[in-house]
């Protein structure tokens, strides 16, 4: 306010000087900033891994020499293979989980926005905390196994977390505990948005329940299963975290993966070239999953401009 | 033999009573259009008479038979909705035979009925095609090619051209009452639209809040308006209703608008409507009048002289549409519609004198609202 009575006129002169300048200082300082840490820093990531940088950057070419050696390593190879199991294992489950969740809740049932809260939670929840609190479950010692024998029954086994050959499954419960219910959402949301009408229809058709799902209502939302898949699969890629604090990518190199590899090679073993060489591969991995589903988006945009 | 008998049914959500019994029989081979202002209950009525939605209370029968207790899919019935409800990654031919499907009738038969209802209703091009593909014309005739594969008792319609476009909607509801003719179905057709209801219905109900106000064929319900919701409701324009007053004149009695005032206008009622209007001599009453009822001055309504009254009126507002005039205008203080031959050119302020068909007058008790001449 003007205490002494002045005109207000200076003082909107001002706002209306800055008016045309809002707008540019609102959005180039973030635009600007996103710039440079993302498109900045994955360039210079990947000039870093053509060069032989070890604990500090170099700035000599050497060509495909890290992706070369990288591509070589045992580590490597066996991180690929993890994420291919981890990958298939976690979408799979976690889009059978949700689809299941999503339909049971569909139901009318009572409370359904509490538990579909409840279903929803772990979502909130930070990935180390998921990996450290199943890492205790599944620890055979004071997880679930030493519970179940306290219960009785001294033969039952479930140790597959020091388990070479199924610690990576630990990973793909794990997870899947934690990103269902995302998934969840995403398709009651899709269920619902389908027609009351359809359903009235295939139910005088004569459909049962389940009929009515796997021919009317699944098949209408098909879009939603590729938006899960992808989302499901961008988290698999990038996963580091959960496997961190779950089993830090042991026993051995059991649940080895690529984001693993990548930390290893950085941070471990001070080697940035090779280690930026892997973090590349994995954008690479990353654009292979969303490189497709941005083309599809667009061709279904397109499609329907044209059918209206 | 009734196809469908609908006795004492009544239906709550929560607190709002949506149907307050109804009780409805439709006859084998009928049209039976229930019409009413959106929510008076009868979406709600057709979903209980698909089994869609549980009555609260009363019974249904299709076909002789109760089906309260009886899944939609076991009702002999079939639907047509206003959204089509074609499922969207079936095909054309998909959507008609899933019906089919689901009741595991032979493929063969299956491809018979294809054939004979695609030729009937002229989509046998479209078969291959998905809903996204079809304009919204075809988009209905799949819908009822759908409804119509299944060879049911008894057909529902849910307001199934209200997404259509004004020039199409009028075609389809030709095509929908020739259709009735040629395949002789019993219909009941929910709209919202009095016109779908007087041009298609051999029967109609006229609902509101939640009642059947008059049940009756379209000439009774147009001409003989049971109370003066189904008067304002049927028509358009709709039936002047003004107050009045039943005075004797002559040997017998007459309607008076405007009594007591100069320009109070005088109409004779006819020997049927008197025995129902004594008890309301010298009493007040709304009198209702068609506007068709209201014409050009040397128009003759009927062969008997004494129908046309001639009258004259100041003229507020005339609406030419063509085919006729629709005049506002004042009758003994209150306003009334007419509706001229369009080439009389009316004077727009001015005087003009006009022919009262007083033959079809309808009387109604300004207390109850229901019909008493």
């Amino acid at each position: 306010m003007n205490v002494q009575g002045r005109p207000a006129a200076p003082r909107r002169s001002w706002r209306a000087a800055l008016a045309p300048w809002l707008v540019h200082l609102v959005l180039w300082p973030p635009l600007l900033v996103s710039v440079v840490h993302i498109i900045g820093f994955t360039g210079y990531t990947s000039w870093i891994s053509f060069t032989s940088s070890t604990l500090i950057p170099e700035n000599d070419f050497v060509g495909l020499r890290n992706y070369n050696s990288v591509l070589a390593s045992r580590n490597w190879a066996i991180a690929t293979e993890n994420l291919l199991i981890f990958g298939t294992g976690f979408v799979v489950l976690t889009t059978a989980i949700g689809l299941t969740l999503a339909v049971l809740l569909d139901q009318r049932i009572r409370a359904e926005n509490v538990l579909r809260t409840i279903y929803l939670y772990p979502m909130a929840v930070s990935f180390v905390v998921t990996g450290t609190v199943w890492s205790w479950l599944l620890n055979p010692s004071i997880g679930i196994q030493k519970l179940v024998r306290g219960l009785g029954w001294e033969a039952f086994r479930f140790d597959w977390v020091v388990d070479r050959d199924m610690a990576i499954y630990t990973i793909v419960i794990a997870g899947a505990w934690q990103a269902s219910g995302f998934a969840m959402a995403l398709f009651l949301a899709g269920i619902r948005s389908v027609d009351a009408d359809l359903y009235k229809a295939a139910q005088i058709d004569g459909a049962g329940p389940w009929r009515i799902y796997r021919r009317v209502v699944l098949p209408a939302i098909w879009p939603i299963f590729i938006a899960v898949m992808v989302i499901l699969l961008q988290y698999t890629i990038k996963t580091f975290d959960l496997v961190r604090a779950l089993t830090g990518g042991g026993p051995g190199l059991a649940t080895q993966l690529p984001s693993l590899v990548v930390y290893d090679l950085m941070f471990q073993r001070g080697l940035l070239g090779r280690g930026s060489a892997a973090a590349v591969l994995m954008l690479l991995y990353l654009l292979a999953v969303l490189l497709p589903y941005f083309a599809f988006v667009q061709w279904r945009k397109r499609r329907n401009a044209r059918h209206g | 033999m009734s196809a469908l008998r609908i006795a004492g049914v009544r239906k709550r959500f929560g607190a709002q009573e949506v149907l307050k019994g109804i009780d409805l029989e439709v006859d084998s081979g009928e049209f039976l259009v229930l019409v009413g202002p959106s929510g008076c209950g009868k979406s709600t009525l057709l979903n209980i008479i698909a089994g869609l939605e549980a009555p609260g209370e009363g019974t249904i029968e299709i076909g002789g038979r109760l089906v309260n207790d009886v899944e939609p899919k076991d009702r002999d019935i079939a639907m047509v909705f206003q959204s089509y409800a074609l499922y969207p990654t079936m095909t054309v031919r998909q959507n008609i035979t899933f019906g089919m499907e689901c009741r595991n009738v032979p493929k063969r038969a299956q491809d018979e009925a294809v054939e004979r209802v695609s030729r009937l209703l002229q989509i046998d091009q479209l078969l291959h095609r998905k809903p996204s593909q079809l304009s919204g014309g075809q988009r209905q005739r799949v819908a009822m090619g759908r409804a119509l594969v299944r060879d049911p008792t008894l057909f529902l319609f849910d307001e199934p051209l209200s997404n259509l476009d004004a020039k199409l909607r009028v075609e389809m509801r030709l095509e929908i009452k020739q259709l009735h003719r040629r395949i002789a179905a019993t219909i009941v057709y929910v709209t919202h639209d009095q016109i779908e209801a007087m041009t298609m219905a051999t029967r109609i109900a006229v609902m509101h809040q939640g009642e059947v106000q008059q049940f009756a064929d379209p000439e009774t319900i147009y001409n003989r308006p049971a109370n003066l919701f189904v008067a304002r409701f049927m028509g358009a324009p709709p039936m002047n209703c003004v107050s009045a007053r039943v005075v004797s004149a002559g040997d017998g009695l007459a309607a008076v608008i405007g009594a007591g005032r100069p320009d109070a206008i005088q109409l004779p009622l006819s020997r049927e409507a008197e025995a129902g209007a004594g008890a309301f001599k010298d009493r007040a009453v709304v009198l209702g009048i068609r506007p068709e009822c209201i014409a050009e001055e040397d128009r003759r309504f009927g062969a008997d002289e004494r129908g046309s009254i001639a009258v004259e009126a100041p003229v507020e507002m005339t609406e030419p549409t063509g085919a006729e005039t629709i005049v506002l205008m004042r009758l003994g203080g209150e306003q009334l519609l007419g509706r001229v031959s369009p080439d009389v050119r009316l004077p727009v302020g001015g005087n003009a004198r006009f022919a009262v068909d007083a033959r079809k007058l309808c009387l109604f008790d300004p207390a109850t609202e229901r019909l008493i001449a």
